[in-house]
């Protein structure tokens, strides 16, 4: 996870719009986020960051065509091929004579593999199993606080003054082989609220 | 403020001359009475082209007024910029109001053969023609009080749709947001009255025709085809409007939550056809399944045709958000879906009157055309009357804002 070439910082603001408002500036200015923790989810903080759509719809689309597949082929293995019965008098025989019968298995199991299985790629794809430690970097962004995680190479001056044009309130240089602020290099701004 | 241009303006006197064309050929060709003994199939087609378009474009307007009621009732923020729209759509409602009171005039005076149970001797016990299921229904279907129904609805729907304009016509000379506060009071007052009456016009005016045949969710069948249908229209004209340079306050942003809506409510639209099928079709019931006979018997082709216009095309093509944010894509699918709930009025309407003579001909699209043309010169003719927002709504910065 660390990155050896880089150096990082974290900025913490104390309003939401001033972080999303600080975000524009310095990507112009070349420098990299790495991450932004917040307490709450921000409007347009993907769009800022310039973070890709998600594709997530993609996988519910194809994760519905496949229990719409599960519906039909169940419906059809049991009710036609492996037990058919007389419901209704129906022809028991047919799937196609029997399909209005089976509609709404296939709705039902349509939503659930899409749902339960867009649930299940969000974990994975973040990495959440049980018992996963927490890679908040600073409780304060649970609370009231919210941050970024800069990237910067060599002298962090220019850095420093962007972010304190920005509105940031406390500046730390993360200690890349723990991945937390150092408390030794923290500069406070002003006193948070 | 909107200018009609003046192209459109003569489209739409020619479109409603065609639909004079079409009304007028469609009753000449009928012919009178004397093929009654073949029953009315022949003679009622006219009449049945004019209660499937009026009540369509009716269902359009009352679909508008309905959407207009809720983002009062709501407080909805994001809709602001397209009130005006959906106030000049609903503005076609005493137009086709009042031909919906002539067509109910028509059928209990006997001018036509729409309404079974309107037929001589039908109620009485004595008589050859005596239907004891439908006198059975005599308590509700009977001349007076149908007619007395449908005065109510209309004069109800006209009085809200009326009152809601005038209101926000005030919110365009001050300031005061009392115009606002009562629309709210209005509104919640229409919805009311809507729910009840939007389920028992559609039993009188449509079911009714079936008149042995009954559906307990009928009504909100119809409601969810008139309402993708209004919402439909209101994203086509929104689209026109912005494409001619109107509306700067509209964005992608609103028309993919119009989008969502007609994505959203063709899916429920489906989900009611469904259930109202399936239970019939299960049970197998004589006096139910009457009604889905001819639909896949004779109506077969065109049944079917209905439900990939209105369920398949909206399902696959409104699923991406990007058609749902492209103009061309939406407008496509936005036609293929008026045609698609048009033929869901038709193929309600038609076998309980028609019949196995039906045909969808000059007179049945003349008759669109010429309500069409009615369509575009009430509409727009409103618009044109005031600006495109109200100039003060409360909500017109969070609509401008609207991001999603």
């Amino acid at each position: 996870m660390a990155n050896t070439n880089k150096s990082v910082i974290s900025a913490l603001y104390n309003d939401d719009d001033v972080m999303l408002k600080s975000i524009k500036p310095l990507r112009e200015n070349g420098f990299k986020i790495r991450e932004a923790y917040t307490p709450f989810p921000i409007h347009g903080l993907d769009h800022e960051l310039g973070l890709a759509r998600t594709r997530i719809a993609i996988t519910a689309f194809i994760y519905g065509a496949l229990g719409l597949s599960v519906a039909i082929a169940l419906t059809y293995y049991t009710m036609i091929i492996d037990w058919p019965q007389n419901i209704g008098g129906k022809p028991s025989f047919s799937f196609g004579q029997n399909v209005p019968a089976f509609v709404p298995i296939m709705f039902e199991l349509t939503v659930f593999f899409a749902a339960h299985l867009m649930v299940w790629t969000y974990f994975v794809r973040n990495g959440m199993y049980p018992g996963r430690k927490a890679m908040n970097p600073d409780p304060r962004t649970t609370d009231d606080m919210f941050m970024l995680e800069i990237e910067y190479d060599g002298d962090d001056s220019e850095l420093r003054s962007l972010l304190k044009d920005t509105g940031a309130v406390e500046i730390n240089i993360v200690d890349q082989s723990t991945d937390e602020p150092s408390d030794s290099e923290e500069e406070v701004l002003e006193e948070t609220v | 403020m909107f200018q009609f241009p003046a192209k459109l303006k003569t489209l739409s006197y020619v479109l409603i001359a065609i639909g004079v064309a079409a009304i007028a050929y469609g009753f000449i060709s009928a012919g009178g009475h004397e093929a009654a003994d073949h029953g009315h199939g022949h003679e009622n087609r006219p009449w049945a082209s004019l209660l499937i378009n009026n009540f369509f474009f009716l269902g359009i307007s009352l679909g508008a007024l309905f959407f207009l009621a809720v983002q009062y009732a709501a407080n909805v923020g994001w809709s602001a910029g397209i009130l005006r729209i959906l106030e000049g759509v609903s503005g076609y409602l005493p137009v086709t109001g009042v031909f919906m009171i002539l067509l109910v005039l028509a059928g209990m005076f006997h001018m036509n053969h729409i309404y079974h149970w309107t037929a001589e001797g039908i109620m009485d016990p004595n008589d050859d023609h005596f239907d004891s299921i439908i006198y059975g229904k005599r308590a509700y279907l009977n001349e007076p009080f149908f007619i007395a129904r449908t005065l109510v609805y209309i004069l109800g729907w006209v009085w809200a749709a009326a009152t809601l304009r005038k209101l926000s016509y005030r919110g365009d000379q001050s300031a005061d947001l009392a115009w606002y506060k009562k629309s709210i009071t209005v509104s919640a007052i229409f919805l009311v009255f809507f729910a009840v009456t939007s389920s028992m016009a559609s039993w009188d005016w449509i079911m009714s025709i079936d008149t042995h045949w009954f559906s307990t969710l009928f009504g909100w069948y119809v409601f969810a085809g008139i309402f993708v249908s209004a919402i439909t229209a209101t994203a086509l004209i929104t689209m026109y409007l912005k494409n001619h340079g109107y509306m700067e306050w509209i964005n992608a942003n609103h028309i993919h939550d119009l989008g969502k809506f007609m994505f959203a409510f063709s899916i429920f639209w489906t989900y009611l056809w469904f259930s109202q099928y399936m239970l019939i079709w299960y049970s197998n019931i004589p006096e139910e399944v009457t009604y889905y006979l001819p639909r896949f018997g004779e109506f077969k082709g065109l049944f079917i045709t209905m439900l990939v216009l209105n369920f398949i095309f909206p399902l696959l093509i409104l699923m991406s958000r990007d058609t749902k944010r492209n103009f061309g894509y939406l407008a496509t699918i936005g036609v293929v879906m008026i045609m698609g709930h048009w033929l869901n009025v038709y193929i309600m309407v038609t076998p309980g009157t028609v019949g196995v003579d039906y045909a969808i001909g000059f007179t049945e699209i003349g008759t669109f055309l010429g309500f069409l043309g009615g369509f575009i010169l009430v509409v727009f003719n409103r618009l044109a009357k005031a600006p495109l927002r109200v100039t003060n709504h409360p909500m017109n910065k969070e609509s401008e804002y609207f991001h999603i």
